[in-house]
């Protein structure tokens, strides 16, 4: 009988293993898209994404067509007017959408890989290689990424859209990468690991099924970021001519407008709308960004929440509040990845680059 | 004194891969790059530049690479950044005249911004659940626009509607550039539109990352021991709540100024404002290589000079990074 006990307890640790159950984490999921500014975002993205599907077969011009309406302001026949040669604005926008998303999406996801890669393996293993890889990641954080990928596009033949993905991907991982490395150091001495260090799990193992499900919001908000920072890069390229002005995408727009004048012939819908396009799919990603935050990061949540109420019974939300979410489905106290905050002040002696960790991730969307 | 020598270290570390990284790039490039640069520029560079370009990726020599490399440091250990192409002059007299320009109008107007910035985001971190919340919405929108393209909105509005302030340029043209107060205050005039907008735009990231933090160090203990025995409500906001909130953000400071230069770089480009950036959009327009790597070599070292700075100011803040030993 005894037996029996001890090999139940040497075996149970791995299985309890915090938000590896499926019923709360079907709940949680559930809270996530009871986000708002998540749902926001998440439909603000779909929308963009069907127009990036289906933009060639909806434009009601072609996006390089001249005409003879030159210059003209938004009208029934071109809804947000024409360039200096009579091309359809609108045109050029709806088809434009889907250069800029894929360009986002590949760099976004390479440089995830990337940045799981070094900031995993860099918290994981500690010591030397820690050493290593931490300092070439803040190597690419601390040169300036955007002049950076200026010089590389510029002398990279022919580079197009995809290439300038891959080139924002190899310069922009490092955000992602020293996020996931403070992250990996605080769970790798977390008893559940520990247990299954001790259970003799394979390292293979131990990142994939103890460490990685834990780092998934992470990772989301990781590979968000990195979508505004690939999408706005991408942009910035098109607007300065270094990638080719033929293939349409907003930055495109932008480009031909500034050399063409439109700002001093007060010709403001050729470039307010492609403008506005990037500012909405931004918000987007932002949006979604904070929906991850909010859900990683109790404290953000609640305190949006109760603040109308608090107000009206006449509470000043200051401090010493930890205000926690007083619905049914909130699980505030067991919150994915114990919040980076509270291990701040912790680490922030060590002499160590920068003691931060959660709170940049806000912050990257802001470029 | 340990945390300098580590970061002295990290810094030398980043010069090496910035110097790599610009004597590598050309040397990758698949095929012959220079046929490539040459097609590329339809007739902008003839057949002198051709050579230069030869010279200048190392594609003319038999010598190793190895060899190549040691003697392009001790190039740039002269102070030697090549010849540009279009100009005709040596790299470093463009960047030379360039810098202060940069220096004068990024520079500041980044400070004015983390300044402001950090100020409104601890007020509305501290008096969460106010109408202060509603500014977040306004941040996260001018968080998500390039920067250029708000300096269009900024050129459109301001100079081209209302004819406030020129458009471009960073000093009146009529003028002998000379140190006198009509000179001075024709900088500061046409320097305002372009900071402004640097502000504008770069402000909001400032603003959410410290009420951020101060939503965090609001709710620590030592902030609600200090309120509880009493304190003065400004000395609990700032000596204790925003005194620990700011840590983070001067080091998110440090890391995240490569991208606000960028950002702002290309600023300069939209209001043609003579500085760095804007030389290095003429370069890039003209295929001018050694240019164009000297100034990605300026910026770099600029970036990493003002990091240290951001380091220094940390220790000041911080006393458990001096105490380390």
């Amino acid at each position: 009988m005894a037996a029996v006990e001890s090999t139940v307890l040497e075996t149970t640790p791995p299985d309890v293993v915090p938000q590896t159950t499926s019923a709360p984490g079907a709940r949680r999921r559930l809270l996530f898209l009871r986000n708002a500014k998540a749902l926001t975002g998440l439909s603000m993205l779909g929308f963009f994404g069907v127009i990036a599907i289906i933009g060639p077969w909806i434009a009601p011009y072609d996006p390089s067509a001249m005409s003879d309406a030159l210059l003209q302001p938004p009208s029934a026949e071109h809804w947000l007017g024409t360039t200096h040669t009579g091309q359809d604005v609108l045109s050029q926008i709806i088809v434009g959408t889907r250069g800029v998303l894929v360009v986002g999406l590949i760099s976004g996801v390479l440089a995830t890989l990337i940045g799981m890669l070094v900031g995993v393996t860099a918290g994981f293993v500690g010591g030397v290689g820690d050493e290593t890889l931490s300092a070439l990641s803040n190597v690419f954080l601390v040169i300036p990424q955007l002049p950076l990928i200026i010089i590389i596009a510029a002398q990279v033949p022919g580079a197009g859209g995809v290439t300038v993905a891959f080139i924002i991907a190899i310069t922009g991982w490092a955000w992602g990468a020293r996020v996931l490395r403070a992250q990996t150091l605080s769970l790798r001495r977390r008893d559940f690991v520990e247990a299954a260090r001790a259970n003799g799990e394979r390292t293979f193992r131990i990142i994939f099924a103890e460490i990685m499900p834990n780092l998934t919001a992470i990772i989301a908000a990781g590979f968000v970021g990195t979508v505004t920072f690939a999408v706005l890069s991408q942009i910035t390229l098109a607007f300065l001519g270094v990638t080719p002005i033929s293939e349409w995408n907003w930055g495109t727009i932008l480009f031909w407008a500034q050399n063409n004048l439109a700002l001093q012939r007060g010709a403001w819908w050729w470039f307010v709308p492609a403008g506005l396009c990037i500012a909405a799919l931004g918000m987007a990603l932002t949006l979604i960004n904070f929906g991850i935050d909010e859900f990683v990061n109790p404290r953000l949540r609640s305190t949006g929440l109760k603040a109308r109420e608090l107000k009206r019974r006449g509470i000043r939300p200051r401090i010493g509040f930890t205000p926690v979410v007083d619905e049914p489905h909130g699980e505030p106290a067991d919150e994915p990845a114990g919040q980076p905050a509270d291990d701040r002040p912790g680490d922030a002696g060590a002499g160590s680059a920068a003691p931060l960790a959660a709170a940049p991730m806000t912050k990257e969307g802001g470029r | 004194m340990k945390f300098f020598v580590r970061r002295g270290i990290f810094y030398l570390i980043t010069l090496w891969a910035a110097v790599t990284i610009n004597f590598v790039i050309p040397r990758l490039m698949p095929g012959d790059p220079v046929k490539a640069i040459m097609a590329r520029s339809q007739g902008k560079l003839d057949s002198s530049a051709e050579a230069a370009i030869r010279t200048l990726f190392g594609l003319d020599t038999d010598t190793s690479v190895f060899q190549q490399y040691l003697d392009y440091w001790g190039l740039l250990l002269h102070g030697n950044l090549g010849t540009s192409f279009m100009f005709g002059v040596p790299v470093v007299d463009i960047i030379r005249q360039a810098l202060p320009w940069t220096i004068g109008l990024v520079g500041i107007a980044t400070i004015i911004s983390f300044v402001v910035g950090t100020l409104i985001g601890t007020g509305i971190g501290w008096r969460r659940g106010t109408w202060a919340d509603n500014l977040l919405p306004i941040s996260t929108f001018f968080s998500a626009v390039p920067y250029f393209w708000l300096g269009l909105l900024c050129v459109s509005l301001f100079s081209v509607t209302l004819q406030w302030f020129p458009s471009n340029g960073s000093y009146d043209r009529a003028l002998i550039p000379h140190l006198d107060m009509e000179f001075i205050s024709s900088v500061l005039y046409y320097g305002m539109l372009p900071a402004l907008t640097i502000v504008i735009s770069s402000v909001a990231g400032w603003i959410l990352g410290m009420r951020n933090m101060m939503v965090t160090v609001s709710s620590e203990d030592y902030v609600t021991v200090a309120q509880a025995k009493g304190l003065a409500e400004r000395k609990v906001l700032f000596g204790y709540a925003a005194r620990n909130a700011i840590l983070p953000q001067v080091s998110s400071f440090a890391l995240s100024l490569g991208f606000i230069v960028g950002g702002t770089l290309v600023m300069e480009m939209v209001f043609s404002y003579q500085g760095i950036g804007y030389v290095l959009y003429q370069a890039v327009s003209t295929y001018d290589y050694p240019l164009m790597q000297g100034c990605f070599l300026i910026i770099t070292i600029a970036v990493l000079l003002a990091n240290l700075v951001a380091d220094v100011a940390y220790a000041f803040l911080d006393p458990r990074t001096r105490q380390e030993g």
